[in-house]
């Protein structure tokens, strides 16, 4: 990725940053374009004073001084948007240079190929592509399957599959075809495919701000209205009290005054959060729904794959009384070799693991393959021992149809096994039950301590699975999710999304499959894994490029931390005044009303000293603080009462504070000259 | 010093142990329990069934502000018209006063009207027995009601579930009187009577004095109006010098009661909320904010007025007792102090010592008070600027834990922002553009001759730091609806009349209808139940962020006016 002040990215923000001084284009941030006013009127008064009609006690060095730090605070907000801007679209830019112009063979309703260009596409339309040529734009594999490499995307290099029907039928323009031939239909245009609605979030001018960017602007609007009555009221103030004021020293603490410090990173924070969602290789539809994700209460979840690790695993067995460990792991071994199911694998690696004996050679003795009639498979030996493994009932008739009797030990077993989620195999030689396999389920290693982080964010997690209520209610404990919801339809996803939403929860869901289209529509947040349908795409908020399921946490933390930066920032602008009145006040009225520099705590040096080095502070504060706003202002999960105290400490009495050392400072700086 | 530190604490401690209770019987009141005054029940129903007015039927948010609207501008007619005439009517006016000019008139009915009886007319000449009781007496108590019915569809909009319906702003109105006003006044005026305050509908006195003088002594139905207007946050004295007046305000026992009555429905009402909404927790919380902002206020006060002035010392006069300039001998600076105060942060106004003569720094707290209104504040209305405060800070404080703001569940989005924004500015808006324009005319012309044909020679008794302040203080008192004078003024001018007269009346009713507005939007929302994390309004943390909140907007808002004023004259 590239470093924060990477040169051609910064090349490029200063390029734009110049343009932004354009009133039409500051026009949308009400606070920096009332400070470019500002500094119109204060360069007219400067070059005024040039030509002889300076006020009394004002050189022009220090009208232009004035001037000159004021179109800096200006560059610096401009700056600051810009290279927000330009970071954004460099990660965009980076994704989308594998996807411009790629030829494509477009399949005409005749069944003729023909050559076209990947730009030219349309929805609807169908092409060809085969092994090592590029898809060439997103769309829908309408026939064929085919492994596909999407490391361009998403960073991963095993590649995937991608097959007509089902979940995994969504390709990405971009990606290559590394196996077999697909036809596949074009479902986006190409200006509208994700990547570049994406890319527009990043871009300033097709921004839209999400909602509280939008309360909070009203907000800083109305703060900017107040700084102004109090200036243009302190004029006949003034008047009345019998002393003059000079234009720069009010123009100077009316923008000291009025909020630029959030003002100036405002739109930054926004630009920043989504380029971090992206860089996370989240394609947003929204900057609204990135935001709404710090505000997520319920979240829902995939067993498969998010919470377990895909398939159940053989994780113990229990043989019967009078049968050796030794030979249970024998037969459980020898019932198993020719069973390719991930199941029978994973008895195979147990058994080994137990130095299981080999008891026939490989190839000898035939093997039972697995039928919904008989529910076992198994295999018979050379020496004539046949062995059998399957769900319990199915030996159980087995056995019993044989006139041997079902040993308690082993239903005790089974009951226990199937109480604590996991799957019994019941194992069989010859009719006779030898013993119980434990299949559980493997839960990914840390997902409970992701769990656990969520439940401090106040996010209830919920895992939606196929399983039986008793197996699920194991899986959800072991794993720590806080409900579930077991044996689950299309529907029951829907009922519980619109019952949490009805008790004012805001709900997000991860989902792949065209049925879970419905749901992702109606959570609020929707989350599609970018090898899914096109159907769950469409409906969903947010595509993940990397098919992560857990991705959401990050999307909700960047949610989380680009309110908590506008907040905290909002915060040390706003405590940041305190002291600038402290500055300016008395020096304001150092002539007239001597008295009042008892205010002059910080026993600045003169009064203009005084207000030019608040309003230096004023300006230089904006870079100083765009990193933060960049970076975003990590988000704590340490309950919501300890994180305010933390942010109000740092960021209030920080604010506070901080202008007091830093109007010191460059006030003492300030005499060397 | 210390004996006045230790008194008025006192008297604090006692005076928030008595209104905890009776917010528990205001929240019964309110809620439609049963209470020992329910005799009285008959009694309303007589008065709406005479008056017509439905009161049984919910209304929503906009139907009650019309009702409060179209009520008050009924009182208003009635106020003004009898003001205009009160000299042509020969009903109870027997020294013979005549009726007021129609600036006049307009000022005091709409002054009476919003709670905040600025007075521009002296009672002894100014005001007829008719009117002191029928529109002042009368007002007093239906103004104060207003404000403690608008508080309570605030309340019941926090109570209720996205429902639009928030209960009955008439039926609301008469239990505020009938219960709360009626009962308490009564208790407070007999205190009052008994200590000699006069009731009486005989015209003025005459006294033989020892000398041998005849002296002229105003009295009139005194007791009944002083305890109204006391606790219903109105202010408005019987006399044009207010409490200070020995009739008024006869001694210390009449002084303590007459000063608990300024806090007692401010502080009860926050209880109430507690009680009636059933958030006991940050009704406790919300206390203790304000008192935390009555004692900055109260503590700093108390210090220098028991300080002596430079000035006076200079004249070799001695000043053990503290600044005494402008107090009453019966009450000293502490008690004097503690008032001051108290009628600041209240916006109730009555005065028990001259606030021209308190120290020019003690006259920045006393601003303050009125700048913030929300420490304690108004009946009612304190607790609705509170509201907006409130939801100004949980924006601020909301986005700092990461989550869109929420206020009890419900989110705080851009058009409850834009209107708690609105009545924010307004305040400075109104009181600094005043007293802009003011100082702005009175600079270049400083009889004031333009606007008043030279009829205002006397409007302004002091130039500089120390006039600045007393205009300053005018209209800050007028936008507080507070209606304390920094007196000083000749105010009693079309300048001074007209321009108060407006501050005053957008100030009292844009800060509860646009409340109103947001408290009926947040009605409406689903609310979110409350997780690890999202803000509690009520922990500490965000009790400090109110506090803060509060002082720094207020703070910021009118520095530059508070130092060119009252801070100048102290450091000058």
């Amino acid at each position: 990725m590239a470093s924060l002040f990477e040169s051609a990215v910064l090349k490029e923000a200063l390029f734009y940053s110049l343009k932004k001084f354009d009133p039409r284009v500051l026009f949308r941030n009400p606070v920096m374009f009332t400070v470019e006013i500002g500094a119109v009127v204060m360069t007219i008064v400067s070059v005024a004073g040039a030509l002889g009609n300076a006020a009394a006690g004002e050189t022009v060095g220090y009208n232009v001084s004035i001037s000159v730090w004021l179109w800096l605070t200006v560059w610096f907000a401009n700056f600051a948007e810009a290279l927000a801007e330009a970071r954004g679209k460099a990660q965009a830019s980076s994704l989308r240079k594998t996807r411009q112009n790629t030829p494509a063979r477009k399949l005409l309703p005749d069944g003729t190929e023909t050559s076209f260009s990947s730009v030219d596409l349309r929805p609807g339309d169908r092409f060809v592509v085969e092994v090592g040529e590029l898809i060439a734009a997103d769309g829908e594999v309408v026939e064929g399957m085919a492994f596909v490499d999407e490391s361009a995307i998403t960073g991963e290099s095993a590649p995937v599959i991608r097959e007509v029907g089902g979940d995994k039928s969504g390709v990405t323009g971009g990606t290559r075809v590394i196996s077999d031939r697909i036809v596949v239909a074009v479902t986006a245009a190409p200006g509208d495919s994700f990547l570049d609605k994406m890319i527009a979030l990043v871009e300033g001018a097709s921004r839209k701000k999400s909602p509280n960017e939008i309360a909070l602007s009203l907000l800083l609007t109305a703060f900017t209205m107040v700084f102004l009555l109090v200036i243009l009221a302190l004029q006949p103030f003034a008047a009345f009290v019998g002393t003059e004021l000079s234009i720069a020293a009010l123009i100077s603490l009316f923008i000291c005054l009025i909020p630029t410090t959030i003002g100036a990173l405002l739109s930054a924070i926004g630009i920043a959060g989504m380029d971090r969602a992206l860089k996370a290789h989240v394609i947003a539809k929204s900057g609204k729904a990135v935001e709404l994700a710090g505000d997520v209460d319920t979240l829902l979840l995939d067993k498969t794959g998010t919470i377990t690790l895909g398939n159940r695993r053989a994780t113990a067995f229990f043989p019967v009384e009078g049968v050796s460990p030794d030979d249970f792991a024998a037969v459980a071994l020898a019932a198993s070799l020719a069973d390719t199911t991930p199941e029978g694998q994973s008895i195979v690696v147990l058994a080994q693991q137990a130095n299981a004996r080999i008891l026939a050679a490989a190839g000898t003795g035939r093997t039972i393959s697995f039928t919904a009639e008989t529910r076992s498979s198994g295999i018979d030996l050379p020496d004539g021992q046949r062995i059998r493994k399957g769900a319990s009932d199915s030996i159980r008739d087995l056995v019993q149809r044989a006139g041997h009797s079902f040993p308690a030990e082993a239903t005790r077993k089974i009951q226990e096994i199937s109480s604590n989620g996991g799957t019994p195999l019941v194992l069989s030689v010859n009719e006779q039950v030898q013993g119980v396999i434990q299949l559980q389920d493997v839960i990914k290693p840390g997902i409970s301590q992701r769990f656990d982080r969520l439940r401090k964010m106040g996010v209830k997690t919920v895992m939606i699975t196929g399983d039986n209520p008793l197996t699920a209610q194991y899986i959800a404990r072991e794993a720590g999710v806080d409900d579930f919801i077991a044996e689950a339809r299309p529907e029951d996803k829907m009922n519980y999304i619109r019952k949490e939403q009805a008790e004012g929860k805001l709900v997000a869901m991860m989902g792949d499959g065209t049925n879970d289209a419905p749901a992702l529509a109606q959570a609020d947040i929707g989350v599609a894994m970018n090898s899914g349908t096109q159907a769950a795409k469409e409906a969903a908020n947010m595509v993940d490029l990397d098919n992560e399921p857990t991705k959401l946490l990050e999307v909700i933390e960047i949610g989380k931390q680009m309110l908590i930066t506008r907040g905290a920032l909002t915060t040390f602008s706003i405590a940041n005044d305190v002291a600038k009145y402290f500055a300016i006040v008395p020096a304001l009225f150092a002539i007239s009303i001597p008295g009042l520099n008892v205010l002059n705590i910080m026993h600045l040096d003169s009064p203009q000293s005084a207000i030019l080095s608040a309003l230096v502070f004023n300006a230089v504060i904006i870079p100083l603080l765009l990193p933060l706003a960049l970076r975003g202002i990590t988000y704590r999960p340490i309950g919501a009462e300890a994180l305010l105290t933390r942010n109000l400490l740092v960021y209030g009495l920080g604010g506070i504070l901080t202008p007091f050392i830093g109007i010191k400072l460059i006030d003492l700086f300030l005499q060397l000259f | 010093m210390q004996t006045d530190l230790i008194q008025t604490s006192l008297l604090i401690l006692v005076l928030s142990v008595l209104a905890w209770p009776f917010g528990r019987y205001l929240a019964r009141v309110y809620r439609g329990e049963p209470v020992w005054s329910d005799f009285l029940r008959p009694f309303e129903r007589l008065i709406f069934k005479l008056s017509g007015v439905n009161a049984e039927t919910s209304l929503n948010v906009a139907q009650n502000m019309k009702a409060m609207l179209r009520i008050n501008l009924i009182f208003f007619v009635w106020a003004f018209v009898l003001l205009l005439f009160q000299g042509n009517i020969p009903l109870l006016n027997p020294d013979g006063v005549p009726g007021m000019t129609v600036h006049q008139s307009f000022h005091t009915a709409v002054s009476f009207l919003t709670n905040t009886n600025l007075q521009h007319y002296s009672g002894e000449t100014g005001a007829a027995y008719l009117a002191q009781m029928l529109v002042f007496t009368f007002l007093q108590f239906v103004s104060a009601g207003t404000g403690m019915a608008a508080a309570v569809l605030i309340w019941q909009s926090i109570r209720s579930q996205r429902t639009s319906d928030l209960g009955n702003f008439y039926h609301y109105l008469m239990l505020s009187i009938t219960r709360i006003l009626l009962p308490l006044a009564l208790v407070t005026g007999f205190v009052l009577l008994l200590n000699g305050v006069p009731a009486t509908l005989e015209g003025a006195g005459i006294a033989h004095t020892l000398e041998g003088e005849v002296q002229t002594v105003a009295r009139g139905p005194v007791a009944s109006m002083v305890a109204i207007k006391q606790l219903g946050t109105n202010g408005g004295g019987f006399f044009g010098s207010n409490s200070t007046h020995p009739l008024e305000n006869p001694n210390v026992v009449t002084n303590i009661v007459e000063w608990m009555s300024i806090l007692f429905l401010p502080m009860a009402m926050v209880f109430g909320f507690g009680y009636f909404t059933g958030k006991r927790k940050f009704a406790r919380i919300l206390f203790a904010v304000m008192m935390a902002g009555f004692l900055m206020l109260f503590l700093p006060t108390l210090y220098l007025e028991g300080q002596g002035t430079n000035e006076i010392a200079a004249m070799g006069i001695s000043q053990s007792t503290g600044n005494m300039e402008g107090k009453e001998v019966r009450f000293g600076p502490g008690l004097s102090s503690l008032w001051a105060v108290a009628t600041t942060c209240t916006s109730n106004g009555s005065v028990n010592a001259m606030h021209d003569s308190f120290q020019s720094l003690s006259g920045t707290f006393l601003l303050l008070g009125m700048m913030v209104n929300a420490f304690f504040g108004g009946v009612g209305v304190g607790f609705i600027n509170m509201y907006v405060f409130v939801i100004l800070a949980v924006f601020i404080s909301g986005l700092m834990v990461g989550r869109t703001p929420e206020l009890w569940g419900k989110k705080l989005e851009s058009g409850e922002i834009k209107l708690a924004a609105l009545v924010f500015l307004m305040h400075p808006f109104l009181i600094l553009g005043f007293t802009a324009v003011a100082s702005g005319i009175a600079a270049r012309d400083p009889a004031m001759g333009v606007m008043d044909g030279g009829q205002g020679l006397n409007w302004l008794n002091n130039p500089g730091f120390h006039g600045f302040t007393e205009m300053l203080y005018e209209f800050t008192s007028s936008a507080a609806n507070n209606g304390s004078g920094f007196e000083g003024l000749g105010d009693n001018t079309v300048f001074w009349n007209l321009t108060t007269g407006l501050v005053i009346l957008l100030s009292r009713f844009i800060p509860i209808v646009i409340p109103l507005m947001i408290a009926g939007y947040l009605a409406h929302k689903k609310s979110t139940p409350a997780g690890p994390g999202n803000l509690q309004v009520e922990s500490r943390a965000f009790g400090l962020v109110l506090w803060f909140v509060i002082l720094i907007l207020s703070a910021l808002a009118f520095f530059p006016a508070l130092a060119l004023g009252p801070l100048a004259g102290h450091f000058s």
